[in-house]
This record gives C-alpha cells, sequence and structure tokens, in this order.
C-alpha cells in the first residue's frame, strides 16, 4: 500500500495554490490521474519520486516511509527507486537505446524482453535523436521499467504514440504490471485514453487563489 | 632559434589545462546549481583575471608568494616549494588567469540541460557522481571541448602575469610571450616574427578546430 498525504504551496501566474492530496494506492493498482493544467499532477508526481519537496506531508511506501516532514525524514530519489516516464522523456542524447536500457540495469535477457514490449529491437544502436517521436516516447517507458519499480509513475507516457502502437502497449503493459505487482500512477489528459489499463482514477482540481 | 620558450609555453599551457580540468568540471558544476549568495561571490572572484590587468593579478601573487613574506616564507620553510621565479609559479598563476575560461563555458553548458535529465539518472538509483559522470558531462562535449581549448590559448598568449611572477629566466620562466618582448627590446626582429608566427599559427590552429568540429559534429546534442 503507497500511502501519501502533502501539501505544497505552487506558483501560478499570478498568485498562488495549494496542492493538497491525500490518497491511498494498493498494490497492483492502476491509477488514472487527470485535471486541468497547472493543477499539480506533474508537481505531484515529482513529490513522490522525491525530486521536489513539499511543504509538509508524509509518503508511506510498503510499510517504508519515503517522507515525513515532521519527522525531517526525505529519503532521496535514489533510496525511493520510483520508476518515472517524464512527459519530455528526458532521454539521454549521449546513449543508444541498448545503452540507456543497459544504464538501468544489467540483466541482459530484461533488456531483450522490454526491447520486445517496446518493438525497438532493431533501433538498439540508435540515439534519441534519430528516433521519431512515439519511439522516444517507448524507449522512455522501457528505460523506467528496466529497473523492475514497485511504483512507477507516468506522465503522460502514451500521447505521442499512435492507436494501433498505444493499443498494443498497453496490453503488454497491463500484463507485465500485473505479473510485477506494478503500482502505477499515469497522468493524462485524455480521460478515456487508460480506459482498458487504469482501475481507479484520481482527480485533481484547480485550488488557485 | 631558441625552441626552449616554445616547448616551455606548451608545457605549461598543457598543465595549466589539465588542472584546469580536473578543478573546473566540478566547480562548474557546483556553481551551476543554485544561486546562493556564497557561490555569486565566489563566481565573481573567478571571473575577476577576465577584467582585472594581468600585471595586478602577477603584482599580488609576486606579493603572496615572496619568500621574504607570509605565506611565500612559511611554503618556502615548510615544503622547501618556492612560487616566485620559478615554473610551478608560472602553473599557479596560468591556473588563477586562465580559470574564468575553463570555467565559464562548462558552467553555462551545465545550466543549460534539462533537469529532467539528472531527474532520470537518480530515478534509476544513480547517485550524483555517477550522473555527472556518464549523462551530464558527455552532453556538454562541444562546451567542454571550447573550455579546454580556450583555456590552452589563453595560456598560450599570457604576458603580463606570467612576467610579474616568473620574470624572464631562460628554460625556466621565459615562455614564448616573454621571448617575443624580450627580442624586440633587443632589436631582434625577425627572432620576434618567428616566435609570433608560430604563437600565432598554433593559436590560430586549435580556435579553427573548435569551430569546425562543433559546427559539423556537436553542434548541441540537444537538437
Amino acid at each position: 500500500m503507497i500511502s501519501i498525504d502533502i501539501e505544497k504551496k505552487l506558483k501560478v501566474y499570478l498568485g498562488q495554490q495549494v496542492l493538497k492530496i491525500a490518497a491511498q494506492f494498493p498494490p497492483g493498482s492502476i491509477t488514472k490521474i487527470y485535471g486541468p493544467s497547472g493543477a499539480g499532477k506533474t508537481t505531484f508526481l515529482k513529490i513522490i519520486a522525491g525530486f521536489i519537496q513539499p511543504e509538509s506531508g508524509k509518503i508511506i511506501a510498503q510499510n517504508a516511509t519515503w517522507l515525513d516532514t515532521s519527522a525531517k525524514i526525505n529519503l532521496p530519489p535514489q533510496k525511493r527507486m520510483a520508476g518515472f516516464v517524464f512527459q519530455d522523456y528526458a532521454l539521454f542524447p549521449n546513449m543508444t537505446v541498448r545503452q540507456h536500457l543497459e544504464y538501468a540495469t544489467e540483466d541482459a535477457k530484461w533488456i531483450k524482453t522490454l526491447l520486445e514490449i517496446g518493438k525497438l529491437e532493431t533501433l538498439t544502436t540508435h540515439k534519441p535523436q534519430h528516433l521519431s517521436g512515439g519511439q522516444q516516447q517507448r524507449l522512455a517507458i522501457l528505460r523506467a521499467l528496466a529497473i523492475k519499480p514497485k511504483l512507477l509513475l507516468m506522465d503522460e507516457p502514451f500521447s505521442a504514440l499512435d492507436a494501433g502502437m498505444k493499443s498494443a502497449l498497453i496490453k503488454d503493459l497491463k500484463r507485465l504490471f500485473s505479473e510485477q505487482g506494478t503500482t502505477v500512477l499515469i497522468v493524462s489528459h485524455n480521460q478515456q485514453e487508460l480506459d482498458g489499463l487504469a482501475d481507479r482514477e484520481l482527480i485533481f482540481r484547480d485550488n488557485s487563489y | 632559434m631558441d625552441f626552449t620558450p616554445i616547448w616551455l609555453t606548451l608545457k605549461l599551457a598543457a598543465i595549466t589545462t589539465l588542472l584546469l580540468l580536473v578543478i573546473g568540471l566540478p566547480v562548474a558544476w557546483w556553481l551551476s546549481k543554485g544561486r546562493a549568495i556564497g557561490k555569486v561571490i565566489l563566481e565573481a572572484i573567478i571571473t575577476m583575471p577576465l577584467v582585472l590587468p594581468p600585471s595586478v593579478l602577477g603584482f599580488y601573487l609576486l606579493l603572496a608568494f615572496s619568500p621574504q613574506h607570509g605565506l611565500g616564507k612559511w611554503l618556502q620553510q615548510a615544503f622547501n616549494i618556492q612560487f616566485v621565479f620559478s615554473f610551478q609559479g608560472l602553473v599557479l598563476a596560468s591556473v588563477i588567469y586562465s580559470m574564468p575560461f575553463m570555467i565559464g563555458p562548462i558552467k553555462s553548458a551545465l545550466q543549460q540541460l534539462p533537469v529532467s535529465l539528472s531527474q532520470a539518472s537518480y530515478s534509476l538509483g544513480k547517485n550524483k557522481w555517477q550522473t555527472f559522470i556518464k549523462v551530464l558531462v558527455p552532453n556538454i562535449r562541444p562546451s567542454l571541448l571550447t573550455a579546454i581549448v580556450l583555456t590552452f590559448a589563453h595560456t598560450l598568449g599570457e604576458f603580463g602575469v606570467v612576467l610579474m611572477i616568473g620574470g624572464n629566466i631562460p628554460g625556466i620562466t621565459r615562455v614564448a610571450s616573454i621571448a617575443v618582448y624580450d627580442s624586440v627590446e633587443q632589436m631582434d626582429y625577425s627572432t620576434a616574427n618567428a616566435y609570433s608566427l608560430i604563437l600565432f599559427g598554433i593559436t590560430f590552429i586549435l580556435v579553427i578546430s573548435v569551430f569546425i568540429f562543433n559546427k559539423y559534429r556537436l553542434k548541441s546534442p540537444l537538437e
């Protein structure tokens, strides 16, 4: 179980906004997160991953305290090891497709499986600049999966994929998440996009003042 | 013609560049993150040699490391190290004088990298040092090359600061730029011209190489 109760002030145009979220995510659940732009969806994922610290709050994952501001506990991202798929992909320009996965894991068999899932077997020597947007997005997903995370945080992970590729990838990912018991949080602008994948949803509202 | 000043200059430039690479990379990385007042002050100090007359810097280095006073005296007595009128003094002065040429381009390049690159690496369990070496440094190669060449070329052309702290001792501190000055003083224009042409040629080849390399190979790793 992942239990989150955080509060963070966000700076928005001509004002401030308070991001206040209290939620629990059962192991193996897949949660769709949606809401208006600027509501703090990406910030929420980054707080969970440990990239941003909230003003106050607590995050407990599998009985381990990742964050407790009152007790001054704040595990770094390296200790949390939450898989993260960035909206801008955040691929490493100096690395090929294979090197991205090898940077994350030494398990050659797992790398081969991931390349098959992402349909990137023929592009292993390509660097990100020579991949299409959809291929880059798939590589970003595979890299996050390479560490076999117990918690996977995905920020608009399917936005650059065509319908056919998206459907096939979602099918494979659903099987993979189920096999590994991965808890998944997916931010999406498109409410219908994750139908058939997500089993729960979390709606963000605009709390600017 | 005596080629010793040329070899001495190249040796000085190579050692200075190597030392500054080792010092400059971590310092630039540290400076690139955040704008704390301590960092701003350190950056201003590092940038000072860009605007300070070289003779002023050389003068204060001469005072600081003079074997008759404080620090210089202590170094002489405790470690038998003398920076004034010695090759190691030239290295020290060159490292200080050329520091902004190494740190400036590297710091700017690191600041331009998206923060998500580091975050992605951290999320894979990599520590800050692994991220710096495997992700950040390889993606600032054009700027790193520019910094290395600028530092090397700038050290080749040093005059005031090396004259102040090193003087003009043949084979020890008489670098090419001082040999040019010395030859002109002695009205030996042909020797001055020979040294000048060699310095001009080396510098031109270095600078043009960087422009060509960055144009064809690594304009920007993120484009």
